[in-house]
């Protein structure tokens, strides 16, 4: 967490205060959350009441996908189709499928190309099958496994002209590329806390005020009568915080984390046989670098690397914390092998030109020995 | 050393794997993912693979102090040990998972990779000795006779059993709940894991009949006169009593065993207590744990996981076994590993093939 971060949302903490409380104490406690709002409003170029605040990035994705879909449901009984693409994050796609089990809902699957980018002329293609079947498009802004981000402006112009809905999860984004929510056009746009540098437990939902949402939480009415619940003003303090700064310094850090970035991948794959970086090469998170190895498996080079002190990250662990084949890029059409063998490098702003220069000195032989290691399930001896 | 600690979220390889920690070693901590299916939570003292059961070890080697890691055996566990469960079922003979999964996983599979990432040897919660002489590692039995696997391990090689480590092998169980209590690791009286780990609620004939479907044949005796019927071989095992589900008594009036099991025939043979009794055996695929014994050697035999000692003449002819017993035996099934004991040191183990039975008659 950002330090100045940690210290507003500190000094906020001894305080009491309900911010829907009239008394003087809660006044206090308000005027606290709706700065913490404008203040995030001002950095994503929304305005204040467009901000609606939730537990974190899952719940406003859980509310921008079951509220839309009820709203347009509750409008027009036709409206039946999502639209989205495979390499969603799981707190869009498991929302997505619950809708398509227990509501009715028709899930349309975009397609991906092998560096993770969907073609606005796929989406327009998609949406012209039944332009009135469709409840809405969603459609991350950047992804969080191979960084690739996506033509989300263009998607939201042409989805607009249907007067369908757009929501994207921008989580990833926000702080590593600008992100205009205005100027992108889309009706509701996920953001979280700690991402950005600001606490755990709290994130918003950025929604238009024309877009109509039906609530998922019920209770004394707060957000817009969106999402109910007493707010965490300690928690918007510091969100505020970090955002505001994580914005201002985005310019200057993304250029940094550029060229540490590619001085990564071009050493990786300068050096690495078979090593190849995934996804798009120049519409990426700078921070993000995604490298898929010949004949080994990521899980040892994982283990590998940590016991060296170097952190990376494989696909993502189902919940009994078996490394499954990344969802991601088996969308993008990677064998199940190649998925298997794949490391996500993240640089943050402590990472330095000599982390890197340790990670390139260690790879080499780390590669070496997971490919003596071996694949899993291969070369069995019955 | 470098040590990989295989935890299944239990008691024992927790405290295992905490003591290897303690001794200096630098630990890793595994869970070995097993099931393809994995349930959420453990049902009673069932299973060893829930999910509940992964967090279990995880916490365990947070509490420890050690890196941790899940690794997806899976799709070799199941090759290597469920099916190798059902064909042997299948071909009328008893086979023990736990002893086939030491083998082929957890010593192989497990232990190889380990070996490749940089490992120099695996420990788990398993309740038998090492012990170190010039010559080389010997595998004795545990101090806490009701808690001894070294049956289970009686399948590893000086090769395999130079790369491990059973901690435990010193220490009754009771002391081992102390430990982990006194260690802070939440397991601690978390329940023992019962029968067989891929078969959660416990029922092994309906897993078998999912399997195998139904089978029916006829129940005789060894006379070959028809005393019922089955929907299966494969819900019999040789030494059998409960569940014969025959209507007419023996003419004795005593108890009736199966004696032997034919899938080819669809029969299964029942007889008395007398008829079951077993003289010798053959039993092949040898593995010796330390060197190959040669000519006749005066041994204790186990003949199944918690079975007792018996006294045999054992020789090794054309890598086939022959164990002549000191007294008759009882319940000798073929599948199951017949390990060989010289006091408490393992000698080897086999597969049991063929029976020779004493014959009396009543």
């Amino acid at each position: 967490m950002l330090p100045a971060a940690i210290e507003a949302m500190a000094s906020h903490l001894g305080r009491t205060g309900n911010a829907s409380s009239l008394h003087g104490s809660g006044r206090a406690a308000r005027r606290t959350v709706e700065e913490s709002r404008e203040t995030i409003a001002e950095a994503l170029n929304a305005q204040p009441s467009e901000v609606v605040f939730t537990s974190g990035g899952t719940e406003a994705d859980n509310l921008a996908l079951k509220g839309l879909w009820w709203a347009r449901l509750q409008e027009d009984r036709r409206r039946r189709r999502i639209l989205l693409s495979g390499i969603e994050h799981h707190a869009v796609l498991d929302p997505a499928v619950w809708l398509a089990q227990h509501e009715g809902a028709e899930i349309e699957w975009l397609p991906v190309d092998e560096l993770g980018r969907v073609q606005p002329e796929d989406v327009r293609r998609a949406i012209e099958q039944d332009p009135d079947a469709v409840s809405f498009v969603t459609l991350m802004m950047a992804n969080n496994e191979v960084g690739t981000l996506q033509p989300i402006q263009e998607i939201a112009a042409l989805a607009s002209s249907y007067e369908i809905p757009v929501h994207t999860d921008a989580v990833q984004a926000v702080g590593q590329v600008p992100v205009d929510f205005a100027g992108l056009g889309v009706d509701a746009m996920t953001i979280s806390g700690h991402k950005v540098g600001g606490p755990y437990g709290i994130g918003a939902l950025v929604v238009r005020k024309e877009t109509k949402l039906v609530p998922i939480m019920h209770g004394g009415g707060q957000e817009r009568d969106v999402r109910s619940g007493t707010l965490d003003t300690p928690a918007t303090a510091g969100f505020a915080v970090a955002i505001e700064h994580a914005v201002k310094h985005q310019d200057v850090e993304a250029r940094r984390l550029i060229e540490l970035r590619d001085h990564l991948v071009d050493g990786i794959t300068g050096t690495v046989p078979g090593a190849k970086l995934s996804g798009d090469p120049v519409g990426r998170l700078p921070a993000n670098a995604h490298l898929s190895f010949k004949d080994c498996e990521g899980d040892s080079l994982l283990l590998l690397l940590d016991a060296r002190g170097i952190e990376v990250s494989t696909g993502s662990a189902c919940n009994a914390g078996v490394a499954e084949p990344s969802h991601v890029l088996l969308a993008m059409g990677y064998d199940d092998q190649r998925a298997r063998g794949s490391l996500r490098f993240t640089l943050g702003h402590t990472s330095t030109r000599a982390d890197v220069d340790a990670v390139l000195e260690a790879i080499g032989p780390v590669v070496e020995r997971a490919m003596s290691a071996g694949l899993q399930n291969v070369g069995r001896n019955n | 050393m470098r040590v990989l600690a295989a935890m299944s979220g239990g008691v024992d390889s927790a405290v295992a794997a905490a003591r290897m920690a303690e001794a200096g070693h630098d630990v890793v901590g595994v869970h070995l993912a097993l099931s393809r299916n994995p349930q959420s939570y453990r049902s009673g003292a069932r299973g060893c693979c829930t999910i509940e059961d992964s967090r279990d070890a995880r916490r365990a080697a947070d509490v420890i102090g050690i890196p941790f890691y899940v690794w997806d055996l899976a799709e070799r566990f199941h090759a290597d040990v469920v099916e190798d469960f059902v064909a042997e079922y299948a071909a009328g003979r008893t086979p023990n998972p736990c002893l086939r999964c030491n083998e082929k996983v957890k010593f192989s599979a497990v232990l190889e990779r380990a070996l490749a990432l940089d490992f120099d040897a695996v420990a788990t919660g398993h309740y038998a000795q090492i012990v170190e002489t010039p010559a080389g590692r010997e595998l004795h039995r545990a101090v806490d006779p009701a808690k001894d696997q070294s049956y289970v391990l009686g399948v590893l090689t000086q090769e395999q059993l130079k790369h491990a480590f059973f901690p435990l092998g010193d220490t009754p169980k009771t002391q081992v709940r102390a430990e982990a209590e006194r260690r802070g690791l939440s397991v601690a009286a978390k329940p023992d894991s019962h029968d067989i780990c891929f078969i959660a609620d416990g029922n092994t004939a309906g897993f078998l009949g999912k399997q195998l479907g139904e089978a029916p044949g006829d129940i005789v005796d060894a006379q070959g006169n028809k005393l019922g019927e089955h929907k299966g071989t494969h819900g019999f095992t040789v030494g059998q009593r409960k569940g014969l589900k025959i209507g007419t008594p023996a003419a004795d009036g005593k108890p009736r065993f199966v004696l032997d099991i034919s899938p080819v025939d669809r029969t299964v043979t029942v007889g008395s207590r007398a008829e079951l009794a077993v003289e010798r055996l053959t039993a092949s695929k040898p593995r010796w744990c330390g060197p190959v014994p040669t000519g006749t050697i005066q041994a204790k035999a186990q003949l199944r996981a918690h079975g007792e000692e018996i006294a045999v003449t054992a020789r090794l002819e054309d890598r086939k076994v022959h164990v002549e017993f000191d007294e008759p035996a009882d319940a000798v099934a073929p599948g199951q590993a017949v390990v060989l004991y010289d006091g408490t040191r393992v000698i080897g183990s086999a597969t049991i093939d063929t029976v020779e039975r004493a014959r009396q008659k009543v």
